[in-house]
């Protein structure tokens, strides 16, 4: 019972009080430690003391007193003033800390994990580890990445915080749109780290934090996102076989998608979308939503589609949103067109698994078979996913 | 913290430069004064005219030119006093050769005493 309301306290809470942690003393190492000492404290205390009201508001209460004996201890040496300042800072905390609600400052520590000056795959890292809990060596797993390598890599982008004063604020006037699709761009990249391959704990982490960011700052793109996963996540029931075969959009059985969840994430982007502030991920959300709606392939609304992702080349001009345009361009009936499209593609989009898979099929649905063959045979030997590699293996026995 | 605004750029690739780029670099340096951020900047002669010293068993090698072959080279710089790293690339953002070349914004080191 303990044991599990601990494990509870910590995976739900973690992020909301080293949040409020790193708020307070600016030190990313201070909090994680601190925190850790409350968590110690709270497996020898709550067994015997019962498990507190407000497990969250115990453990950042506890945590911020552990910080402030780590500081003293480190500052003794040093001088009077940093001391007598401590002394200050103790005094502020509020008599009543185990039953007041904590502040949330999650939002201005994910711009602060997001901050463009860190690279990408640090934002990442460092967006996990401290607004979701997860351990340096969980995120290793999940990046195919050494412990070691992640290790380092948090504390590099914690150092570079420190050391290059990336501030703890959520950015302000124009800059905050820019700074936002930082923000989106992570928890996306979260997302998709946790759906091919398969790792549903990434996946849940991605939806929470999109939530959190929405609920501190309801912008239409972070509705969007949100929508576009939870989308994603309705579907994800039909995606595979009793064989852990990917089942194509084309061949899922419809009835199997959660039907509750579209009629939500639907609701939540219609209310974006009414905000005439269209960007990526309300499209995506969009195209998304029509595949939802469709009662089959055939009868899906690819008129639509297509226009949409024309809508969407013209906000982000990427080879890889013209290969999805020419591909919906395909299934509104124009799949010679779409192959003359994607050999414009060939260039930027070489050695790209998804190209070369959009090839393969297009070159199958134009009846050129060996082409298609040799295509799909290429594709096989670029993907990784091994649900993936026995859909295009079943593909390749298919053709005539 | 202070922050030093490394400024790089293709040699003579002002001539690309819309607009009138002393005029431009005048307006910065006073628009950084009277914001309080400015705390010093020059501009440096090409690395034509640059020397390189190593100190080796004691003796000092010296050899002409700069030490690296890139394109992009060192051009001037600007010592700022900011709050916090986004204002200091606010303002690396305004130096007039981050058109055509590229502003690199380090930190400056502090010593404990």
């Amino acid at each position: 019972m303990i044991q599990a309301a601990l494990a509870h306290a910590f995976k739900a809470d973690s992020g909301r009080v080293l949040a409020a942690l790193i708020a307070q003393f600016r030190d990313f190492d201070l909090a994680e430690e601190a925190l850790q000492d409350a968590i110690i404290e709270a497996a020898r205390t709550w067994p015997r003391d019962g498990t507190p009201s407000n497990t969250s508001a115990w453990l950042l209460a506890v945590a911020r007193r552990r910080a402030l004996d780590r500081m003293r201890k480190f500052a003794r040496a040093k001088d009077e003033a940093v001391l007598q300042n401590l002394g200050l800072l103790a005094e502020d905390q509020p008599e009543d800390e185990a039953t007041q609600e904590i502040p949330d400052e999650r939002l201005r520590l994910i711009f602060t994990c997001c901050h463009p000056a860190l690279a990408e795959e640090a934002q990442v890292a460092l967006t996990l580890r401290t607004l979701c809990g997860l351990s340096a060596r969980e995120i290793a797993q999940a990046f195919l990445v050494p412990h070691a390598t992640m290790n380092q890599r948090l504390t590099r982008a914690k150092a570079k915080i420190s050391n290059a004063g990336i501030p703890y604020r959520v950015p302000e006037g124009p800059e905050i749109e820019a700074r936002l699709a930082a923000v989106l761009s992570v928890i996306y990249l979260i997302f998709n780290a946790g759906y091919a391959p398969r790792n549903p704990v990434l996946s849940a982490e991605a939806l929470r934090l999109c939530e959190v960011v929405h609920q501190l700052q309801p912008l239409p793109e972070t509705a969007g996102l949100w929508a576009l996963m939870s989308l994603h996540m309705a579907r994800d029931p039909a995606r595979l076989d009793a064989d852990n075969t990917l089942i194509s959009l084309k061949d899922q059985n419809r009835a199997l998608w959660d039907h509750p969840a579209i009629a939500r994430a639907k609701t939540r982007l219609l209310h974006a979308l009414a905000q005439s502030r269209p960007g990526p991920y309300q499209i995506q959300a969009a195209i998304s939503a029509l595949h939802c709606e469709a009662e089959s392939w055939a009868t899906t609304d690819w008129a639509q589609i297509n226009a949409l992702y024309g809508a969407l080349y013209r906000l982000s001009p990427t080879p890889v949103v013209a290969l999805n345009h020419a591909v919906a361009e395909a299934h509104a009936g124009e799949p010679k067109e779409a192959l003359t499209k994607l050999g414009e593609l060939q260039m930027a989009l070489e050695g790209y698994q998804p190209f070369h898979a959009a090839r393969a099929e297009l070159l199958a649905q134009c009846g050129k078979i060996p082409a298609a063959r040799l295509e799909y045979k290429h594709v096989i030997s670029l993907t990784i996913a091994p649900e993936e590699r026995a859909f295009l293996l079943k593909k390749l026995s298919e053709l005539p | 913290m202070q922050y030093m605004a490394l400024i790089y750029a293709v040699p003579n690739g002002e001539q690309d430069y819309e607009g009138d780029m002393m005029a431009d670099y005048g307006q910065f340096t006073q628009d950084a004064i009277a914001a309080g951020v400015y705390v010093s900047g020059e501009a440096l002669m090409p690395e034509t005219d640059a020397s390189t010293v190593r100190m080796r068993g004691g003796k000092a090698q010296i050899t002409d030119g700069p030490f690296a072959e890139t394109k992009e080279t060192l051009g001037g710089y600007y010592l700022l006093e900011c709050a916090d790293l986004d204002e200091a690339i606010t303002w690396a953002a305004k130096i007039p050769s981050a058109k055509y070349g590229c502003v690199e914004v380090r930190p400056v080191m502090v010593f404990d005493q």
